[in-house]
């Protein structure tokens, strides 16, 4: 079996995130640049099964300019043994997205395809399952466990009420919350060994992405505002004066 | 004019608090717009939850579709039954909970339009308003015209629309059938009986400053006297703490409590995204540089061992 993976390029977690003063996006400019923390967590969860023996091969895909061939490399260098640049520029919306990795799948027949839950940036939270819907294949987002068995997997996933299971039958699509792994931190030399694998660019139009049927589906974002201010408010000297506080402010 | 169709959340007894909140979305939309909300109620034996969604507020027609197959809320299952029941609304809604979430993108594939993730507010009939970049934006954006429009409504945002509504209830049948690759196997509920996470009124949290499940505990008793809900940060939950449904947060739980109270958590941005919509933020962190005083309405630079059992006393 197979296992494609899709690792989207972001600004890091870490950084501090500002609008642009004319409204126009967000700044990233010189800003570092990382892999979806989800998507590594889906890379790790794909490493482990093919450890386990429950997959030949592992592939890691992205959209996106040469830029972008950064991230697919720290896969490579992760352990993944291929990596696809589905090449376009600028950004895609989740439906183009699903598209271009429905059609990857339809190319490599993975049997699990495996995407983080979310993208730090967008926040969207749909293109594993759109995907699944264009694929008419099983979903199972948010995952924290999986356990495969033969045909199918059985995987817990983190919802509001708790922890749900499901079973899916193969080929499915699975989207990874933060409690599945950990994932591994990428060693000096596997980084050398990662330029040698291979590494092929497609253009997105070969993959029916940009099919005439997608045209005018784009939501139109227009300006981007910082969100509003929460301000500094008083300090208090010890738990009596907090209850005082809250008390006197109606709140307790 | 709109015609919205508002997919019900529920357990299948009862309709969760999200789906009112949805209401609330959606007659924003139609107080710019013009226009009827309806709400889709699928699952098996869901009698009780049709009267339930009958009684919102605003709410014209709710339909409800029982079928075997669409008992649990599996998204493969629903998104399709939802797809066909979309026809003629120009408006499909759910809440933004792991619910909307899982299946609401799927219904959007199959409708072959883009959707909009957490509407936090309305402009306009396709025009919305909605928080990027774990809130460090917000963002407008539009549907185009002749897409339906599928999205989210961000629960934080939005009350729950109150009830006294009449509705009247539409039996409908399963237009789909059991797509046969998924099925539900179970759910294991974290939450004991302390109010609702989302919609309480007071939540305390706790932070990795706890150190263990048991110290933990020390939270739960001063919650219990402010019938308060509970929430963790992600550190909390990674070290096995708490479970994972109590995680407050960008990639957890999104909560607009009147009161929010957090107990060793230094206030990283993906935790302040969880209360930035809060009423009061009070902080307990012993170290005065942590970043969560600079959000805090309250701040006290305390050991949480030690403030806990004097909030225990005095509250009484
Ligand atoms: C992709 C991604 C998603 C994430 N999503 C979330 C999310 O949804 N929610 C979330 O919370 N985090 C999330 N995080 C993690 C986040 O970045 C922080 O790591 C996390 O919130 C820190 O938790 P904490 O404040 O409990 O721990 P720490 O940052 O370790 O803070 C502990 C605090 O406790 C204080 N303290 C220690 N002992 C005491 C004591 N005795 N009394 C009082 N104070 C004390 C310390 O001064 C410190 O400020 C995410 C991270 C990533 C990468």
């Amino acid at each position: 079996m197979k296992i494609l993976v899709g690792i989207k390029r972001v600004v890091d977690y870490n950084v501090r995130v500002r609008v642009r003063s004319d409204g126009s996006g967000v700044e990233t400019d010189g800003v570092k640049m990382s892999i979806n923390p989800f998507d590594e967590i889906a890379l790790e969860e794909a490493l482990r099964i093919k450890e386990a023996g429950n997959a030949e091969e592992v592939i890691v895909a992205s959209i996106g300019d040469a830029a972008c061939e950064q991230q697919l490399r720290t896969g490579l260098a992760m352990g993944a043994d291929r990596a696809i640049r589905v090449d376009h520029t600028g950004l895609l919306q989740p439906l183009s997205v699903a598209k271009a990795f429905l059609g990857l799948a339809e190319r490599e027949e993975p049997g699990l395809v495996i995407l983080g839950k979310q993208a730090i940036d967008d926040d969207n939270n749909q293109t594993g399952q759109m995907l699944a819907a264009l694929w008419g294949r099983p979903q199972a987002t948010f995952a924290s466990k999986i356990v495969l068995d033969g045909g199918s997997a059985t995987v817990t996933r983190e919802v509001d009420a708790g922890l749900e299971t499901i079973a899916v039958d193969l080929p499915a699509v699975i989207t990874t919350d933060l409690r599945l792994n950990e994932p591994r931190f990428v060693k000096l030399p596997d980084i050398m060994k990662a330029k040698r694998k291979p590494l092929d660019v497609v253009p997105i139009d070969d993959l029916g992405a940009k099919r005439d049927e997608l045209a005018g589906h784009d939501l139109a974002y227009g300006s981007f505002a910082p969100p509003p201010k929460r301000e500094r408010g008083i300090m208090v000297e010890d738990t009596a004066a907090l209850v005082a506080e809250l008390k006197n402010r109606g709140l307790l | 004019m709109s015609k919205i169709l508002i997919i019900a959340e529920h357990d299948g007894d009862t309709l969760n608090p999200g789906t009112a909140k949805a209401v609330s979305c959606a007659k924003a939309i139609t107080e710019s717009a013009g226009g009827d909300i309806d709400i889709l109620v699928l699952g098996d034996n869901i009698a009780d939850v049709a009267s339930q969604a009958a009684a919102i507020d605003g709410v014209a027609t709710v339909h409800a579709t029982s079928a075997a197959h669409l008992a649990a809320p599996l998204a493969a299952n629903w998104a399709a039954e939802i797809a066909a029941a979309a026809e003629g609304y120009s408006h499909v809604l759910a809440p933004s909970s792991t619910f909307g979430k899982d299946v609401l993108p799927r219904a959007a594939a199959l409708l072959g339009v883009n959707m909009v993730s957490d509407i936090a507010s309305v402009d306009g009939e396709r025009s919305f308003k909605r928080p990027v970049y774990a809130g460090n934006a917000i963002a407008e954006v539009s549907v185009p015209d002749g897409d339906t429009v599928v999205a989210t409504a961000r629960t934080a945002s939005w009350p729950a629309a109150t009830e006294g509504g009449n509705a009247t209830i539409n039996e409908r049948p399963a237009e789909t059938e059991d797509a046969g690759h998924t099925r539900y196997v179970g759910l294991e509920s974290g939450g004991g009986d302390r109010p609702d996470l989302q919609t309480a009124r007071i939540v305390l949290s706790g932070g990795r400053a706890f150190g263990s499940a048991e110290n933990f505990e020390q939270l739960y008793t001063v919650a219990d006297k402010l019938k308060a809900g509970v929430g963790a940060s992600r550190a909390a939950v990674d070290a096995g703490y708490v479970p994972n449904d109590m995680q407050v947060g960008q990639t957890g739980k999104i909560i607009a409590p009147e009161l929010y109270m957090a107990f060793g958590i230094s206030g990283a941005i993906q935790h302040i995204t969880g209360i930035k919509d809060a009423g009061t933020i009070v902080a307990v962190n012993k170290d005065a540089d942590a970043p969560i005083f600079e959000i805090a309405d309250i701040g006290l630079v305390a050991d949480l061992f030690k403030v806990l059992p004097e909030l225990e006393q005095q509250l009484g």
